[in-house]
């Protein structure tokens, strides 16, 4: 205690408080903070439209109707949930595959979550919704295998029709009023073809006239690149452009630096 | 023999100089070469000069040197640079080993760039150096900046190099633009896209400006080669040119100090040039250096084949400029659109000019006349070689963090998108939020500052009267209890009462003895204004007599420092009391 009381007055001893008030502060955070609820409702497998329908009257009619044709909030034109009819196995598969869909509350738009179902039941979720009218499918594999795609095409196509929200490499990029265009890093393949064919939450719809399937692949193919590159010159920062980088100048540079001139001024001559 | 008798045997070799070792073979020659060269050049003298030059030792002196071996690393690798970089709009198609791009048509410009990345042996960690430094160079100038506004070093007679100082720091960053905009990746393509369309606001001739500079419409093949003649040749000229007027002055000014024992406004204390300066600002180019190369090894920084090649069609989410360049940016984000106004067929868009035209050249004329405005409101004649502790002008110091924070507004608000998706919040609000912080949070941080460098003064005062509070309790022997303070050293007391007591200046009467009105009336009483803004809640120095009122009639003390009269007990009246038990 001696050691520690003659020490309390040191220049780091501030620092050190400091940090060490930090990291119990997380610390006991992570070990009490409340897990997230579950009240997620375990249904049956279900193999055909049928039960497809039961499960979406069981988990998603609420905000979409019984009929899945849509409900309003009553306030003003607000939609608790869209009609779907038209909407296509492909936007089941994206909405319910990334755990979009359902969503745990109202909000500016749906989040990517936790997906709720397994596949069975997400395809005949799909076949339900596709039975009420017809809509883009959930693409083949085929058309979805990066092998097989130009990336280079596939670079030029996106920075036209996608790099604008999403960002040159797939970072993100905010739209307005808390809406944002997510990271595209590590989703899956089929999950990008859906989200061009169906055009999910403020996002156009690139039908086949648009961008025809072919070019889609070559997107995924750019994408996959993207994915798979080391970058070769070092730490991305987040590949956000300049932000970062003059972020990281002003806080690590100029601190070392500082920390450096700092060291050589008290040095005696 | 009269020198016998004049010199007894004992003296016989007074005044003779001790007989000295010859010099080396190595010192012989050296100074054959110098002579060989000062014969020819007479540069004994003024080197002489230069290497017996005093320099103080502060470690915030070295903010300017960091940005001084910035840019020399900015000279050196640029050079490098211009060895492959092919300044040329011309089309090509890429055939580098850069995967992703093969087979895309670009210009030569962004093709030449890719190879530096790709196919030139150590091009990407120069390229990178040369980005890193470039960043470096303008952040170390800019703390520099603060620095010497903080510390009143720009006061006379160094307003002209504080003048020099800020056209620099405007150079810097157009500078740096012309250099960020050379690669014509999307990214900067989209900056000199945005550049076109900010002169195109100016009033009248915009239109005009925008089709010389490009020479014809955009974008044109003439841009990057007159970007490129900007950046390697005409502004580094300029650049170092005036660079060495700003170094020149601090030589024949002599470098300021702060105060402190035998820091007087007439000396210099520090170690001379060589070899002591030499050897600490040669090692710190080498840790500069090293940092920037470290720095640039481990951290990518404008990965320009991610961009991509530009084309005038797409734009990434993302585009910002460089840091430098973001108060800019921000003011255009934070501009409302209503003040685009139409008129007689003519468009004024002074929702663009105002943040893309005016801030610019405002924010830097605003900088460079600031030493004359504080002159002509303190009526401040004298030179001044001792620099001025922040605290001690309250008022410069909270005006300098509300211009940083009015900087920072707008500098954060060019990352309204990147705080949005990274924050989870809405843009929009965020833009309000740094709308009305613009207005709102520049005059807090000038309250605040002033409130804190004020009461800084109190304490000094307090240190100086009453000495620290040491934590020891004394019991006399009377069963009195009171706690030691210490008296400082008086070298650390000299630097809590050695800067000048200020008072307001005195308005004169509006008509002479005569009754006839004084012409300057009207002027003096704004400057009288300011001079109270400036100075009427002054917290002025201990004077020697309050210091010796404080030490010998403790009850007096009352009368000056009310506040602290119940605990006063200097360490002089301590010894009377344990003496007068004894």
């Amino acid at each position: 205690m001696n050691a520690l009381a003659a020490r309390r007055r040191h220049p780091a001893a501030i620092a050190v408080l400091l940090m060490i008030g930090l990291f119990l502060t997380g610390a006991v955070y992570a070990a009490v903070a409340p897990e997230p609820a579950d009240a997620t409702t375990k249904a049956l497998p279900a193999q055909s439209v049928e039960e497809g329908k039961a499960l979406f009257r069981a988990n998603c009619a609420t905000c979409h109707g019984l009929n899945a044709e849509g409900r309003a909030t009553g306030q003003g034109d607000k939609v608790a949930g869209p009609p779907l009819a038209g909407v296509g196995a492909a936007a089941v598969d994206f909405q319910v595959g990334t755990g979009r869909m359902p969503m745990a509350q109202p909000g500016v738009q749906a989040q990517k979550g936790t997906v709720k179902f397994d596949e069975d039941q997400i395809a005949a979720l799909g076949a339900y919704v596709a039975s009420l009218s017809p809509g883009p499918a959930v693409p083949s594999d085929e058309a979805v295998d990066a092998s097989k795609g130009d990336p280079a095409l596939g670079g030029e196509l996106f920075r036209v029709n996608c790099a604008m929200c999403h960002n040159f490499a797939g970072s993100g990029g905010a739209l307005t009023r808390g809406k944002y265009a997510p990271a595209l890093k590590d989703v899956s393949a089929k999950h990008i073809y859906e989200a061009m064919a169906t055009g999910p939450q403020s996002m156009p719809v690139f039908n086949d006239a648009n961008v025809t399937p072919e070019n889609k692949r070559d997107i995924i193919a750019f994408l996959d690149t993207v994915d798979r590159q080391e970058s070769p010159g070092g730490l991305t920062l987040g590949s956000l452009g300049p932000v970062t980088e003059g972020l990281f100048a002003w806080v690590f540079g100029l601190g070392i630096l500082v920390g450096c001139a700092v060291w050589l001024g008290s040095k005696a001559a | 023999m009269s020198t016998s008798t004049a010199r007894p045997a004992d003296a016989l070799r007074d005044g003779d100089s001790a007989p000295q070792a010859p010099p080396s073979a190595a010192a012989k020659k050296i100074g054959g070469v110098a002579g060989w060269v000062d014969d020819r050049t007479g540069a004994a003298k003024p080197v002489g000069y230069l290497m017996k030059k005093v320099f103080p030792d502060h470690w915030s002196f070295m903010l300017g040197e960091i940005a001084m071996y910035s840019m020399i690393i900015c000279l050196i690798t640029g050079a490098f640079l211009t060895f492959w970089f092919v300044p040329s709009a011309g089309h090509t198609i890429y055939d580098g080993s850069y995967v992703p791009l093969r087979g895309v048509a670009m210009s030569e410009a962004y093709k030449s760039t890719l190879d530096i990345s790709f196919d030139i042996k150590g091009g990407l960690v120069i390229r990178q150096i040369h980005h890193w430094a470039a960043l470096m160079f303008i952040v170390a100038l800019t703390v520099h900046m603060f620095r010497v506004f903080f510390t009143g070093a720009f006061r006379k007679p160094r307003e002209i190099n504080w003048v020099i100082g800020s056209v620099l720091a405007l150079l810097a960053i157009i500078e740096g633009f012309a250099g960020y905009s050379l690669p014509d990746d999307l990214l900067s393509g989209t900056g000199i896209r945005a550049m076109a369309g900010f002169v195109q606001t100016a009033p009248v001739i915009g239109s005009y400006l925008v089709y010389g500079i490009f020479g014809g419409p955009f974008p044109g093949e003439m841009i990057i080669p007159r970007l490129y003649s900007a950046h390697v040749l005409l502004i580094p000229a300029i650049l170092i040119g005036l660079f060495t007027a700003h170094i020149g002055l601090v030589f024949v000014q002599k470098h300021t100090q702060f105060p402190g024992p035998g820091r007087t406004n007439e000396n210099v204390v520090g170690y001379p040039v060589m070899p002591v300066y030499a050897a600490k600002a040669g090692g710190f180019f080498f840790i500069v250096f090293g940092v920037i190369a470290l720095i640039s090894a481990l951290v990518q920084i404008n990965p320009v084949w991610a961009y991509g090649p530009y084309d005038p069609s797409p734009v990434t989410a993302g585009s910002q400029p460089d840091w430098y360049m973001g108060f800019a940016d921000g003011a255009l984000r934070l501009l409302p659109g209503w003040l685009e106004f139409h008129f007689w067929g003519f468009t004024l868009s002074l929702n663009i000019a105002l943040g893309a035209l005016v801030l610019l050249p405002l924010v830097y004329t605003v900088l460079g006349i600031y030493p004359f405005v504080e002159r002509w409101v303190t009526g401040d004649e004298r030179e001044h070689h001792l620099l001025d502790r922040p605290r001690n002008a309250p008022t410069r110091t909270a005006i300098g963090m509300a211009g940083i924070t009015a900087y920072t507004v707008f500098m954060f608000a060019a990352g309204n998108d990147i705080m949005a998706i990274k924050l989870g919040m809405s843009i929009n609000d965020i833009t309000w939020f740094f709308r009305i912080g613009l207005f709102v949070l520049p005059p807090i941080a000038f309250w605040v500052t002033k409130r804190i460098c004020l009461s800084l003064q109190r304490r000094d005062r307090d240190t100086v009267l009453h000495g620290r509070e040491s934590g020891t309790i004394i019991r006399t022997p009377g069963g009195r209890f009171f706690e030691r303070h210490e008296a400082g050293l008086p070298e650390e007391q000299w630097v809590l009462v050695q800067h000048d007591a200020v008072s307001p200046l005195q308005l004169e009467a509006e008509v002479d003895e005569h009754g006839v009105a004084r012409p300057a009336h009207r002027k003096d009483k704004v400057r009288a204004a300011l001079s109270r803004f400036y100075f009427s809640d002054a917290v002025n120095p201990v004077t020697p007599a309050e210091l010796a009122a404080a030490h010998h009639h403790g009850h007096e003390t009352e009368a000056i420092e009310g506040t602290h009269a119940a605990e006063i007990e200097t360490g002089s009246r301590d010894d009377d009391l344990v003496r007068r038990i004894e």
